[in-house]
């Protein structure tokens, strides 16, 4: 075993039998857990919080080119804390992770960056906003406005975003439970942001628009030690309305999520009215991958099928998962972002 | 019936121990002289490797600072975020032992083969103390760290691993690195280096790695050495086989004609003689390893002072290593038995009973024709045959034409000694010698090579080490070697020392590549220190003129040979700077071209390039004085400094060592022909005695036959001799002069050690001597019954 393997293998141990998806279900020790009734503090919460095992800010978007036709993009940090400090220099436990990609409905491009904390290589700031890794950055003087960058092997991108409407807490203000047992998370979202920009592809640049969906978590234990993975939805439907839900899969599902209005409202939504059931599966890096739902909110009257634009969105990266641009269509038309974790091969 | 065959074979052996001894002695000697050899060498192989691959050497291109010293970690970060994947080593020593710092996280995979195992804790590597991988031998070596000690078997030798943060900690150099690994997928994004870091260079990957490019220069002769003893030990082996088989001739007649099939016969004694090659293998072996555990400490000190390559002074058996070993001495048994069996299987059965061994002397005409038709196959291939192998096969060609030029050659010069022969015993003696030359000749030729070999490998090492000398003090003509950390250092350098010094000679250097090759550019001051110290290996008139005009470039041999230039060729160093060569010099052990440019050019090429190695010139006693001054006044650290007369004590010792592996390898390769000398004498001894009888019974006492048999040994060891050392110098021009040339780009300079030579000669002497002493004396206590017995006998 090298060095590399093993340091992904303790950054995120991955052991899909015990301990849920990329050790997300592993005792939180002496990390800071989630309280509920703690309020979330802007623009201090937009950043790092060393005190929890991890925390990501979690940029999807969904575009189309000047011919129509439609692109994906994600843009994630990952931070996971060895110990709960900070401190600056080689010796802080805050390690970082960032990957990348850009969805086409023939090809999926992938980048991942890791980063030790500490040494300016990889970190986030709150206030002017900044979030990098490498030459990838989410930056801005605010939150409202971004521009985004991230880049690999064989493509690049480089887009500005705009926030439209207002942040939105999920679950009790922000306290998001992820369990029938308790375990929880702070999350709370940008899903309001119109994007322009250019992505750098093998066959030329593309000029994009589209719009893109920020979302910021942090936790130190959100998995329950029976939960293997999770299927979350990110939807935006053509009227302006929004759902995010999400289904914990263990020995009993557990599902969650928040209906966002045009306006910014956010209700969430307690656990089973929610559903998400697979209509057909796809081959993809030796797993068998659900890539078409059939997603049901009855209190929205929401009933549609969701579609994966490349079923091949594969992110075979160094903790593998399914991440990529999904079509709607039924009670509902719009598009989204469909993140599928802990399938095994 | 296998087994009855089997059983009768082996009756030989039972009634005749003395050739089972040299049999399986020969060949044990042979296998442990060619495994000990090449046990030093698997053991610098594997080292090597697993420097290369714990620390990116080799696979990897490198990003290292342009004047050598140390990058920023600034910089490093700065790398990172224009697009650069790169991952930061740094590098430096603790009580001799080499401490590597790597970032886990951006390093290549495959890199550190550091089996961390399960249940390691990655906090612990990266965080707190830190913890240090190293082999136990290694750990042993270090003072108490604070790090925790973790035993890596697959770390490189003498080398600990541990995290760049805690490197730095360890090592006292917060916020440096040494050298950066490019990875090999980078983002399309990525910008140039010169924008980013333009006091950064990348250099290529090696392929192999510099030190084992370097070090392969001492394996290869190691293994010249190795290959030599094993052909002589294998003459050893053929003698012993040649005279047992002709000695069962009648026995096999007899077997034959009581109905054993050819078929089988020859296939049971494949086996008796593979059975035999087996345990001589073993046993050679065994002993090879002895040799290698004695002798590896002073190979690896000797490599790790010369080249600076780390070597583990224990020896591990590897499988590949003893497996070559018998796979040799089978191999060997073989060679050496074809010719018996070929002459076995074509043998009439009722003819050729009669022990042929002394027949072989009418063979004499067609060896010679063969030995000369071999010497005229080296000298065509040394003189048009093109690339290593076609050295190696006239390196070939050469010694067994030459060791089978001997028994020809050797009975001319008898010829010509016996005929101003006046005296009957006289006459007698050079006859009776000439007449034995047939049974002694493999072993002859065992010494002649053995002595050859030794006068080709020690004219080599001798000629390195007087022209790795010689060119120490070309290079390091300055008494004193300072290098800044920064450029506002190199300025108090300079400050300090233009009162204290005679000159201050900056020393500035760019990596390009030049005429398609990458090189080094250097750049000379027009000073005397060049001009005096300085020699070529050719030269336009007026060279050092021509170079302080700007009229031209020197190059370095490696430069001159590869690409293929000659004196006032001209080569590109900018598109519109076209200078022709002026002068080639020797450039021992680098590996790439070296171009020398005038102070003023070198500044106008490349302006950016700031000075930040010196080289002082003082008189000797002021040496220390200077030193001190530079360490208060400009804050340069010891290691920063370096001493020209330390670098040549620490040369000097490193050959001394050199040499005890030489001389310990001489010892053991006469040894083993002065065995065969033995041996052929012991086997000759009781052949010889109807020829000896006559001689007694007219009046020649037994010890005075004895003194004549002692006396003839050494004649024909100092014929030998004579005849081996062209041989040797042969081999030695061979070695250094083509084989060097085709494997590293450079030519040693031969020279010639006459007192070595009669050193060597005089050992040889001596093992005849030795081995003729025991034979001699049991002649000079024959019984008189037994010679008497030879009249009653006689057939």
């Amino acid at each position: 075993m090298n060095v590399k393997v093993l340091v992904m293998l303790l950054l995120l141990p991955f052991q899909a039998t015990a301990q849920g998806f990329a050790g997300l279900g592993t005792t939180a020790e002496e990390f800071a857990r989630p309280i509920l009734g703690t309020a979330l503090e802007f623009p201090a919460d937009h950043g790092p919080h060393p005190e929890y095992r991890i925390e990501w800010w979690y940029l999807t978007a969904n575009m189309t080119g000047p011919d129509g036709t439609p692109y994906g993009l994600q843009w994630t940090l990952f931070r996971s804390a060895l110990a709960p400090r900070g401190g600056e220099g080689w010796d802080t436990p805050q390690l970082w992770m960032g990957h990348a990609a850009v969805t086409t409905p023939s090809a999926h491009h992938v980048a991942e960056r890791l980063a030790r904390g500490g040494i300016g290589q990889a970190g986030a700031e709150a206030d002017p906003f900044n979030a990098w890794i490498d030459d990838w950055h989410m930056q801005g003087p605010d939150l409202d406005q971004l521009s985004l960058t991230a880049s690999g092997t064989d493509f690049a991108y480089d887009v500005d975003l705009t926030a439209t409407g207002p942040l939105v807490l999920h679950g009790q203000n922000g306290y998001s439970v992820k369990s029938a047992a308790g375990q929880a998370s702070y999350y709370y979202s940008q899903p309001f942001y119109d994007l322009s920009g250019t992505l750098t592809l093998p066959a030329g640049d593309v000029a994009v628009t589209g719009s893109a969906w920020l979302d910021r978590e942090w936790s130190s234990q959100p998995l329950a030690e029976d939960q293997q993975g999770w299927d979350w939805f990110s939807l935006s439907f053509d009227n302006g309305d929004k759902l995010m839900g999400f289904v914990l899969r263990g020995d009993t599902d557990y599902t969650s999520g928040t209906w966002i209005t045009a306006d910014g409202a956010a209700t969430a939504l307690p656990n089973g009215a929610f559903s998400a059931t697979a209509l057909s599966w796809h081959a993809v890096a030796g797993r068998e991958v659900p890539t078409e739902w059939q997603i049901r909110l009855p209190d929205r009257s929401v009933d549609v099928t969701v579609t994966a634009i490349n079923p091949d969105a594969w992110m075979q990266t160094s903790v593998p998962y399914w991440e990529g641009p999904v079509t709607v269509s039924g009670s509902h038309a719009g598009n989204g972002y469909l993140e599928m974790t802990g399938y095994g091969q | 019936m296998s087994w009855t065959v089997l059983a009768a074979l082996a009756s030989y052996w039972r009634r005749n121990p003395l050739q089972l001894v040299t049999l399986l002695v020969g060949l044990a000697l042979a296998t442990a002289l060619w495994s000990g050899v090449q046990a030093i060498n698997a053991e610098a192989r594997s080292s090597y490797d697993a420097a290369a691959a714990t620390l990116g050497e080799g696979s990897y291109a490198q990003i290292t600072a342009r004047d050598g010293g140390a990058i920023a970690q600034q910089e490093y970060i700065a790398m990172r975020r224009a697009g650069w994947a790169v991952s930061p080593v740094i590098e430096g020593r603790i009580d001799g032992v080499r401490i590597v710092g790597l970032e886990p996280l951006t390093a290549p995979g495959g890199l550190g083969p550091v089996n961390l195992g399960a249940g390691t804790d990655l906090g612990a590597f990266l965080t707190g103390p830190g913890q240090i991988f190293a082999r136990a031998a290694t750990l042993d070596r270090l003072p108490v760290l604070g790090a925790q000690r973790v035993i890596a078997p697959d770390v490189a030798p003498n080398t600990v691993l541990t995290d760049i943060g805690i490197a730095q900690r360890l090592l006292g150099r917060a916020g440096q690195i040494d050298r950066l690994i490019v990875l090999p997928d980078q983002p399309i994004t990525r910008r140039p280096l010169s924008d980013i870091a333009p006091d950064l260079a990348q250099a290529t990957p090696q392929g192999g790695g510099d030190v084992a490019r370097l070090t392969d220069s001492f394996h290869l002769n190691l293994t010249a050495f190795g290959l030599l003893s094993f052909a002589v030990g294998l003459f050893i082996v053929h003698g012993a086989i040649g005279l047992a088989f002709e000695q069962r001739r009648p026995m096999i007649r007899s077997m034959r004609a009581l109905g054993v099939p050819l078929g089988r016969l020859i296939a049971l004694m494949a086996v008796e003689l593979a059975i035999l090659a087996l345990i001589a293998g073993a046993i050679g072996i065994a002993l090879g390893y002895v040799i290698a555990a004695v002798l590896l400490p002073d190979v690896a000190a000797t490599l790790r002072g010369l080249y600076g390559a780390d070597l583990s002074g224990q020896l591990t058996l590897r499988p590949a290593w003893w497996l070559s070993g018998l796979a040799i001495a089978l191999g060997g048994t073989a060679v050496a038995a074809s010719g018996v069996f070929w002459s076995l299987a074509r043998m009439s059965l009722l003819s050729g009973a009669q022990p042929r061994a002394l027949a072989m002397a009418q063979r004499g005409g067609a060896q010679a024709a063969l030995a000369m038709a071999l010497l005229t196959l080296s000298a065509v291939m040394a003189i048009w045959g093109e690339g290593l192998l076609a050295g190696f096969a006239m390196l070939g060609a050469l010694l067994i034409g030459g060791a089978l030029a001997l028994p020809p050659l050797l009975a001319l010069v008898l010829k010509l000694a016996e005929a101003p022969a006046r005296t009957p015993v006289a006459q007698w003696f050079w006859a009776d010698t000439r007449q034995q030359v047939p049974g002694l000749s493999l072993a002859l030729m065992a010494l002649l090579l053995a002595m050859a070999a030794n006068v080709g490998v020690s004219t080599m090492v001798s000629s390195f080490r007087l022209t790795f000398v010689g060119f120490l003090d070309q290079r390091l003509a300055s008494e004193l070697y300072v290098s800044a950390e920064d450029a506002a250092q190199a300025a108090t350098i300079v400050a300090v020392a233009s009162d204290r010094a005679d000159a201050i000679l900056p020393i500035l250097s760019v990596d390009r590549t030049v005429a398609g090759l990458p090189a080094e550019i250097y750049s000379a001051r027009d000073h005397a220190t060049y001009r005096d110290n300085w020699q070529f290996l050719r030269a336009m008139p007026d060279a050092w003129n021509r170079l302080a005009r700007g009229k031209g470039v020197l190059i370095n041999e490696q430069m001159f040979r590869r690409a293929k230039l000659d004196l006032g060729d001209a080569i590109a160093l900018a598109p519109d700077v076209r200078l022709p060569v002026l002068g080639v010099y020797g450039d021992y052990g680098n590996s790439i071209g070296q171009v020398i440019v005038t102070e003023a050019l070198f500044r106008s090429l490349y302006p950016d390039v700031t000075a930040l190695r010196f080289g002082l010139r003082t008189t000797p006693d002021e040496a220390p004085a200077l030193r001190a001054a530079l360490r208060t006044e400009a804050g340069l650290s010891e290691a920063a400094m370096i001493d020209q007369a330390a670098i040549k004590a620490l040369s000097l010792s490193v050959f001394e060592r050199t040499f005890t592996v030489t001389t310990a390898l001489n010892v053991l390769t006469l040894a083993v022909a002065g065995f065969a000398i033995l041996m052929s004498l012991l086997t000759l001894a009781a052949i010889r005695l109807p020829q000896l009888a006559p001689v007694w019974a007219l009046g020649l006492t037994r010890r005075r036959l004895a003194l004549l048999d002692l006396l003839r040994a050494l004649v024909l060891a100092a014929l030998t001799a004579v005849l081996a050392l062209p041989l040797g110098l042969a081999l030695a021009w061979a070695l250094l002069a083509v084989v060097n040339v085709e494997a590293f780009g450079w030519r040693l300079p031969m020279y010639l050690f006459p007192l070595d030579y009669i050193r060597l000669t005089a050992l040889a002497l001596l093992a005849a001597a030795l081995a003729a002493l025991w034979p001699a004396w049991r002649l000079s206590r024959i019984p008189p019954a037994r010679l008497l017995g030879v009249f009653s006998n006689e057939r």
